[in-house]
């Protein structure tokens, strides 16, 4: 059996999933471990679904997690969560925004973006669900939903000996470490 | 340093380590972030530039090896089927500085128009190829080529696919060399005449076979142990795969340098193991090589010759096991890629959508999304600078049999750079009256904003000339010809009118305005000015018709149960095109405080 763990960020395009996952495989790397990320570029970022994903432990090959392998999925979109779950290992962890970006077809209202989600999820899988959008304006600035994520899946990961804290401070802008640091904590608390 | 790099970001610091001089490419996912970072180094360590088409920029590179420097040259799959000219005839002289040139594949089409296998470029030219399976490997092959580049005088294939460009694994940086110039002299290689060729051709074969010895004792073709009943050749993202789904259970003949395949070695390992696979994406290029080989081994009759392949995919060929998943009722709804709110094109797309008798020969770019729903403006994609010349195609067929219709071409601002123009030129010499239009956003959309030759600067970010389509559209002889604002829905709707009227010449429009994501320099500040500001919806006054959501902008929110507009205040940009539209002038600009 593989130590290897697989940490799956999905959302939509433009979200800062990319960000949130550079923060985890640096902090991983620093920690010793082989890390290997993945990310989709390209056309998708034109409002597309977008992963990053993560893998690390003491030898990585593979650098995508397939279906059924993920071992905590972060979805920054509710319905995301519904498009990516079969990434999921049997018994997965998942942790959800409460959160609707609705697509194309659900603007111009020629599909309904779907009910009960959260419900359905949660009957299959652990499910921790995080009013991030919420949290974060509540701290000034709505776009640092990504790091109130990023503290939440922090919480559920059990890495306790790394300077997540660093981390957030090598990686973003200056001017917005403190609102950062903040959205981490907050992030963490929720979850 | 151990750092965490995409297999991109490997491949522009094994350029710069290894000392080359001059890199060219046509950005093209998943390749375009080489040039990107390459650009970001200053002009006296590497010379790195963006090529009107990647035809022009592997030109430029082998410009580069023949006189001595190293060289590098990346596109994406399809632009080496640009490229291809200058590749195979420059396989016959042969490199003098060493020349690599990146392939990059998308198995999966992520992002691609095809999912073609460019390893048949290297039998197909009779070029050396290398192919990475993680970034480190990327880096240490852009030097390992470069060198054998050099030893063997023959440009060499860097082959990656998607899934090796843009995952990161860890690379430790080595040191930088600046190797001494290879010193230039006229030599009769470098000068294809039959004569000449027909030597070359000799000594190319000859070459093919040193490299097939040199092939079975690169350090890049490797054995690894393990149990012997199982026993697997692969190459690239392939490899980890496979790694991934066999562990120690298998051992693994692993490729990196791919053609010629070290058939000797692999004959050798499937002698000692029971049941020989050959894992690979896509086509069985190497599987064919090693059965024409007689080599008994198992590959395309269990593994899928389309799509990637992932963990799964191998597992479920080769062992029959399937993951087991988390298992939903619930289903998601689609989210495919849209034009941006205040996205120029959308002028465009939602007039010419409405024109009756048209064909809409479009091309790659964000103007292809003017083909999705709503909008559903577009007949025809093929490959970059298609849209003239294939609408000129259509247009003599449709009047050769009295068919009444019209064609109505478009492309952005750089596909008419990169072959565009040349299709254009097609409607003039030969005479049709094919409506082009050339959506000139001031800039390379779909991939990521790169500087074009009509942007005002290089990739270095130095001032360049700025072409102007405008007087080269009318260089090119065509004669009629309109410069509209694709956001004045009144004025895009006429310019297509007048155009259509023109039954016996070509004509163009060229609608300009930037992409609502460019960050605008000075010049495009004089011009267009600081237009954002905002759109809202007069709730009262909305009657539901949906007209405004039928230009398919993303700010829009169509509230059944109330049926009413509302617009997303943080998406608008005030474009103003749901305000043109809506038959109850419903919608109203509001002017953002401040900026
Ligand atoms: C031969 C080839 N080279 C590169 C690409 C990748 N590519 C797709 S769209 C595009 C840019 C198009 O830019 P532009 O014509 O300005 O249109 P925009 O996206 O700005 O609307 C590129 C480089 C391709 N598909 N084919």
């Amino acid at each position: 059996m593989s130590d290897v763990k697989n940490i799956l960020l999905v959302g939509v395009g433009g979200q800062g999933t990319i960000l949130a996952g550079k923060i985890l495989s640096n902090g991983l790397l620093g920690a010793g471990y082989d890390v290997k990320m993945s990310e989709i570029h390209g056309m998708a970022q034109r409002g597309g679904s977008v992963s990053n994903q993560v893998r690390y432990g003491q030898k990585v090959y593979s650098p995508i997690i397939d279906k059924g392998q993920a071992d905590i999925l972060v979805a920054f979109e509710t319905m995301e969560a519904v498009r990516w779950a079969p990434f999921l290992k049997k018994g997965g962890l998942l942790v959800v925004n409460d959160y609707r970006i609705p697509p194309a077809p659900v603007l111009t209202g020629s599909l309904d973006y779907p009910e009960g989600l959260l419900e359905a999820l949660a009957a299959q899988t652990p499910t921790t669900v995080i009013k991030a959008a919420e949290i974060a304006e509540g701290l000034g600035n709505g776009k640092a939903m990504n790091i109130v994520l990023f503290g939440a899946l922090i919480k559920q990961m059990d890495l306790a000996d790394i300077d997540w804290e660093a981390q957030i401070r090598a990686n973003v802008k200056a001017s917005f470490v403190d609102l950062n640091l903040r959205a981490f904590k907050a992030g963490r608390d929720a979850a | 340093m151990k750092k965490l790099l995409t297999g991109n970001e490997a491949i522009a610091l094994g350029a710069i380590e290894a000392g080359v001089v001059y890199a060219g490419a046509y950005p093209g996912t998943p390749s375009t972030e080489i040039l990107e970072i390459l650009g970001s180094h200053p002009r006296s360590e590497i010379i790195a530039e963006w090529a009107p088409n990647e035809k022009v920029a592997l030109e430029s590179a082998i410009g580069a090896s023949v006189a001595g420097g190293r060289a590098l040259a990346a596109m994406k799959h399809v632009g080496v089927n640009a490229a291809a000219d200058p590749l195979l005839s420059f396989a016959y002289s042969g490199s003098n500085g060493g020349l690599v040139l990146v392939s990059a594949d998308d198995p999966g089409l992520h992002s691609s128009q095809n999912e073609q296998d460019n390893r048949h470029y290297a039998r197909l030219a009779k070029l050396p190829m290398m192919e990475p399976a993680d970034s480190q490997e990327a880096k240490d092959m852009v030097r390992a080529a470069l060198e054998l580049s050099e030893k063997y005088q023959r440009p060499v294939l860097l082959r990656t696919t998607t899934r090796i460009n843009h995952s990161k694994s860890v690379v430790d940086s080595g040191e930088k060399i600046r190797p001494p110039k290879r010193p230039y002299e006229r030599q009769p290689r470098f000068n294809l005449v039959p004569a000449v060729s027909k030597q070359l051709h000799v000594d190319l074969e000859a070459r093919m076979l040193e490299l097939a010895a040199h092939s079975e004792e690169s350090p890049l073709n490797f054995i690894e142990w393990h149990d012997r009943k199982i026993g697997v050749v692969a190459a690239g993202a392939a490899y980890q795969y496979a790694r991934e789904v066999f562990g120690e259970k298998a051992s693994y003949c692993k490729i990196g340098f791919s053609y010629p395949l070290p058939l000797k070695k692999i004959r050798g390992f499937a002698e000692q193991v029971e049941t020989l696979y050959v894992i690979e994406e896509l086509d069985p290029f190497m599987e064919e090589q090693i059965k024409a080989a007689g080599i008994k081994c198992l590959g395309k009759d269990l593994i899928p010759i389309c799509d990637e392949l992932a963990p799964s995919v191998v597992a479920k060929a080769l062992l029959g096991v399937e993951p087991e998943m988390v298992k939903l009722e619930v289903q998601a709804a689609p989210r495919p890629p849209t034009l941006c709110a205040g996205c120029p094109h959308r002028g465009f797309f939602y007039q010419a959508g409405k024109l009756k008798d048209v064909v809409l020969t479009s091309d790659i770019g964000c103007y292809g999304l003017g083909g999705s729903p709503p909008l559903n403006a577009k007949d025809t994609c093929i490959c970059m600078g298609a849209a003239s010349s294939l609408g000129h195609g259509a247009q003599k067929t449709f009047d050769f049999f009295g068919e009444k219709k019209r064609v109505v071409a478009n492309m952005g601002d750089s596909t008419f750079f990169h072959t565009g123009l040349l299709g254009l030129m097609q409607t003039v010499y030969n005479n049709s009256p094919v409506v082009t239009c050339i959506l000139d956003n001031r800039t390379t959309g779909m991939t990521g904003h790169q500087e074009n030759p009509g942007s005002g600067f290089t990739l270095q970010g130095d001032q360049a000339p700025v072409l102007e389509i405008e007087p080269l559209v009318r260089a090119l002889g065509v004669r009629h010809v309109k410069v509209v604002n694709p956001l004045d829905q009144k004025a895009m709707k006429e310019a297509l009118e007048w155009a259509l009227a023109i039954t016996d010449a070509p004509s163009v429009i060229i609608t300009r305005w930037p992409c609502v994501l460019k960050r605008l320099s000075r010049a495009d500040r004089e011009e267009f000015g600081d237009y954002f500001h905002r759109c809202e919806v007069d709730t009262p006054a909305c009657v539901g018709c949906r007209t405004c959501v039928r230009t398919g902008c993303p700010a829009l929110r169509f509230d059944k149960a109330a049926k009413k507009t509302r617009i997303e205040p943080s998406q608008c940009v005030g474009c103003e095109i749901c305000l043109q539209v809506c038959p109850k002038s419903a919608i109203r600009a509001v002017k953002k405080g401040g900026n």
